[in-house]
């Protein structure tokens, strides 16, 4: 195995301090039926970093984010959590590694408050539960986040598409988590709370958590992350440093091709010649300047 | 809005969205209370109401349904079914179903007896027995659901007609045991009366106990800066409790007063309500019936959930049977049998339990219960015979799970389904 080059991981290692990844995957793979939904996998995620999964649909990003959380488990490869090599069978087994997820499709119980599905699965004293504690934390979370919630008494059922991501987001900020995985955290969220969100994912990295954050929305990507990981059809497709990555190379990455719809898109609403490449490479092979290691 | 500028406290931190009406006093409570029932947040209103109304029509037909000994009668009619109500309750909130409680219960009933009688057992063994019976069948159920992934309503089916077939072999040829009069047991059920003082003292622990908890509450809110119920409206509530418990109290112990066998279900109400509302395993048992998955995703062992509520289910289903079996002093191949299984089913969901999963309380089974128990009493009593119980009994289910179906539309066009 090749070592990691000090360059590529200058801006990581100066803000953790620390070597060694707090959870590292090898050779992920996950089959269902027929279907290869993540082959070879390779990532690492080191304390004080923000790492993005990015990747065209179905691409394997909320399978692999799956897979880390303990809902599906690998059909090969291994899991190393703070070097020990690990499994992780059940949600609860993520949980008390601490990995913490927001999923894709939020799993909130609608049926409960809010209060009750922050505290889900966390309650504060089991067998005399402690409401008003529960209460109070929860409208600090929510504050934190700048929700706007009119009461957290209501159940999840009456939120909005946005407010329920907040109190997914939430959720997953409690009991103290080592990592966070967010897929698509922002994705229905509005101006004020996406930004807020952003705040709160940088603010996460200062406090040396490892963020994970699967979205498909470039700007965001480029604006909080450290280092991007591209899938494609299951594959890795590359690791890039996000300093001096462009938006360009980055989607060429995700598609596999320079030429290809968004490059094209906007070609046409900006006729610069030469402004963005329109050479047709059918190769998945993406700018050779930014790509890291596969196995980095 | 009835908030006085002068005596204001700074908003409460659960209060301060400004789309968030100020309902304060009196007037903001019967306020929130109608708008709850106008979106689908029905709880136990339409049973109550309910009750109000079956109590009217039979008093008016037979002056006798409201006496005092028509009523100590069905509060001891009301525990068997009762208990194994409470049970249905809870696998309801799992969105899963026990259609076998009866034959559970007519199965316990039948090992209790030949224990106790032909085997000449103790008394706590032969409890014992019969009640682990219904564990055992709770535990097998749960397993057959986990491992093969079979919908409990098939499962349930299976073991209906199977545990009657069990029930009918173990006791025997003679298909019937009487159990001892002069058993405790059979006093228990029959005859064992709390004594007038103590039924007093119990009422005042009762008023006391809400107070208390009410006032816990309150202090632990206010202290957090959270809003929180005034103590008048506390003292009220708590003093209305005491006023109607108290009447219903005295009014039974104008005759034969409150069995022990009534107190013994009542306790069990307020533990499971306990259980279902203020500890993690409640919020656990809400938490699958709403969405298994993301309960699964929180952390929740979701497997041990569900066997839970399987095992509580056959549980109180044999603990049914055999204050059933002691009511009746005898266990037989009748047991458990007739309308034992729907009439539990429909009191869970009389009482407010929604068959879709995730929605109802512990008080379901008692007031459900009641309903079911006064229509049989009021029929009876006009000498009505089982086949108009009947059709009653099934016309009100029917209007139940309506209620609950409309409710749940509300809801959802509320955006709280
Ligand atoms: N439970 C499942 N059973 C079978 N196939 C699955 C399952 N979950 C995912 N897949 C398949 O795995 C592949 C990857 O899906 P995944 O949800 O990980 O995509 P994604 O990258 O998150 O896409 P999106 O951007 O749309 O969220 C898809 O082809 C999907 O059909
Ligand atoms: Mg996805």
């Amino acid at each position: 195995m090749p070592s990691t080059s000090a360059s590529s991981d200058e801006r990581t290692s100066a803000r953790s301090g620390s070597g060694s990844p707090i959870l590292s995957l090898r050779g992920i793979s996950k089959h269902f039926g027929a279907v290869a939904a993540l082959t070879d996998i390779d990532l690492d995620i080191n304390a004080g970093e923000v790492v993005a999964v990015v990747g065209d649909n179905g691409a394997g990003k909320s399978t692999l984010v799956k897979v880390l959380a303990g809902v599906h488990s690998p059909s090969s490869g291994t899991l190393s959590f703070e070097s020990r090599e690990v499994t992780v069978p059940t949600p609860a087994d993520a949980h008390a590694l601490g990995i913490a997820t927001v999923f894709q499709d939020l799993a909130l119980c609608e049926n409960l408050s809010v209060v009750d599905n922050l505290f889900l699965g966390q309650e504060l004293r089991k067998l005399r539960l402690h409401e008003a504690e529960m209460e109070t934390r929860s409208w600090d979370l929510l504050r934190q986040l700048s929700a706007k919630i009119p009461t957290v008494r209501i159940p999840v059922a009456a939120l909005s598409g946005g407010q329920r991501q907040t109190v997914a987001i939430a959720r997953s900020l409690l009991g103290d988590p080592k990592i966070i995985i967010l897929d698509e955290p922002t994705a229905a969220l509005g101006v004020a709370q996406t930004a807020e969100v952003l705040n709160l994912v940088e603010r996460l990295r200062d406090r040396g958590l490892g963020v994970v954050m699967v979205s498909h929305n470039m700007a965001d990507v480029l604006a909080v992350c450290d280092r991007v990981a591209v899938l494609r059809l299951g594959r890795n497709n590359g690791t890039f440093d996000v300093a001096g990555l462009s938006s360009e190379e980055l989607v060429a990455a995700i598609t596999g091709a320079d030429d290809n719809a968004v490059t094209k898109r906007s070609a046409r609403s900006q006729p610069r010649p030469g402004a963005t490449p329109t050479s047709a490479t059918t190769t998945p092979t993406p700018n050779p300047l930014t790509e890291r290691e596969p196995d980095d | 809005m009835t908030e006085q500028a002068v005596k204001s406290p700074p908003q409460a931190l659960d209060r301060q969205d400004e789309r968030l009406r100020q309902d304060t006093g009196l007037r903001g409570a019967v306020r929130g209370f109608f708008d709850r029932v106008r979106a689908g947040d029905v709880g136990v209103l339409p049973v109550a109401v309910g009750l109000v109304i079956i109590w009217t029509v039979f008093q008016l037909l037979n002056p006798i349904f409201l006496s005092s000994a028509n009523l100590v009668n069905l509060t001891l009619e009301s525990a068997p079914v009762g208990v194994i109500a409470l049970g249905i309750v809870c696998i309801l909130l799992v969105a899963e179903i026990d259609l076998s409680v009866g034959s559970v219960s007519g199965l316990a009933a039948a090992v209790l007896a030949v224990l106790l009688v032909n085997q000449g057992l103790p008394l706590g063994v032969a409890l014992l027995a019969a009640i682990l019976t219904g564990s055992a069948i709770g535990l097998l159920y749960s397993q057959i659901f986990l491992r093969f992934g079979i919908p409990s309503f098939v499962i349930t089916l299976a073991g209906l007609l199977s545990f009657l077939g069990l029930q009918i072999y173990v006791l025997g040829a003679a298909g019937s045991i009487n159990l001892p009069f002069d058993s405790p047991l059979v006093r228990f059920a029959q005859t064992a009366f709390v004594p007038a003082w103590l039924s007093y003292v119990l009422v005042v622990l009762a008023a006391a106990g809400l107070f208390g908890s009410g006032y816990a509450q309150i202090r632990e809110r206010r202290e957090r800066g959270l809003s929180h119920g005034t103590m008048r409206g506390l003292a009220i509530r708590s003093v209305l409790v005491l006023a109607g418990l108290g009447f219903a109290v005295y009014y039974l112990n104008r005759t034969r007063g409150v069995g022990w066998m009534f107190v013994l279900f009542i306790a069990l109400v307020l533990v499971m309500h306990y259980m279902l509302s203020r500890t993690a395993w409640g919020r656990a048992m809400y938490a699958v019936g709403g969405n298994a998955e993301a309960a699964r995703r929180a952390g929740i062992k979701v497997n041990a959930i569900y066997t839970s509520a399987f095992v509580l289910v056959s549980t109180f289903a044999a603990v049914g049977g055999v204050l059933a079996a002691a009511r009746l002093a005898a266990a037989n191949q009748s047991s458990g049998g007739g309308d034992v299984n729907l009439n539990a089913i429909a009191a869970a969901v009389i009482g407010g339990t929604s068959l879709f999963g995730g929605r109802g309380t512990a008080f379901a089974a008692l007031l459900g219960v009641l309903v079911i128990q006064s229509i049989s009493s009021g029929l009876t009593l006009l000498n009505l015979d089982s086949s108009f119980r009947f059709i009653v009994t099934g016309v009100v289910l029917l209007l139940a799970v309506a209620i609950d179906s409309i409710s749940r539309r509300s809801r959802s066009s509320h955006g709280t389904a």
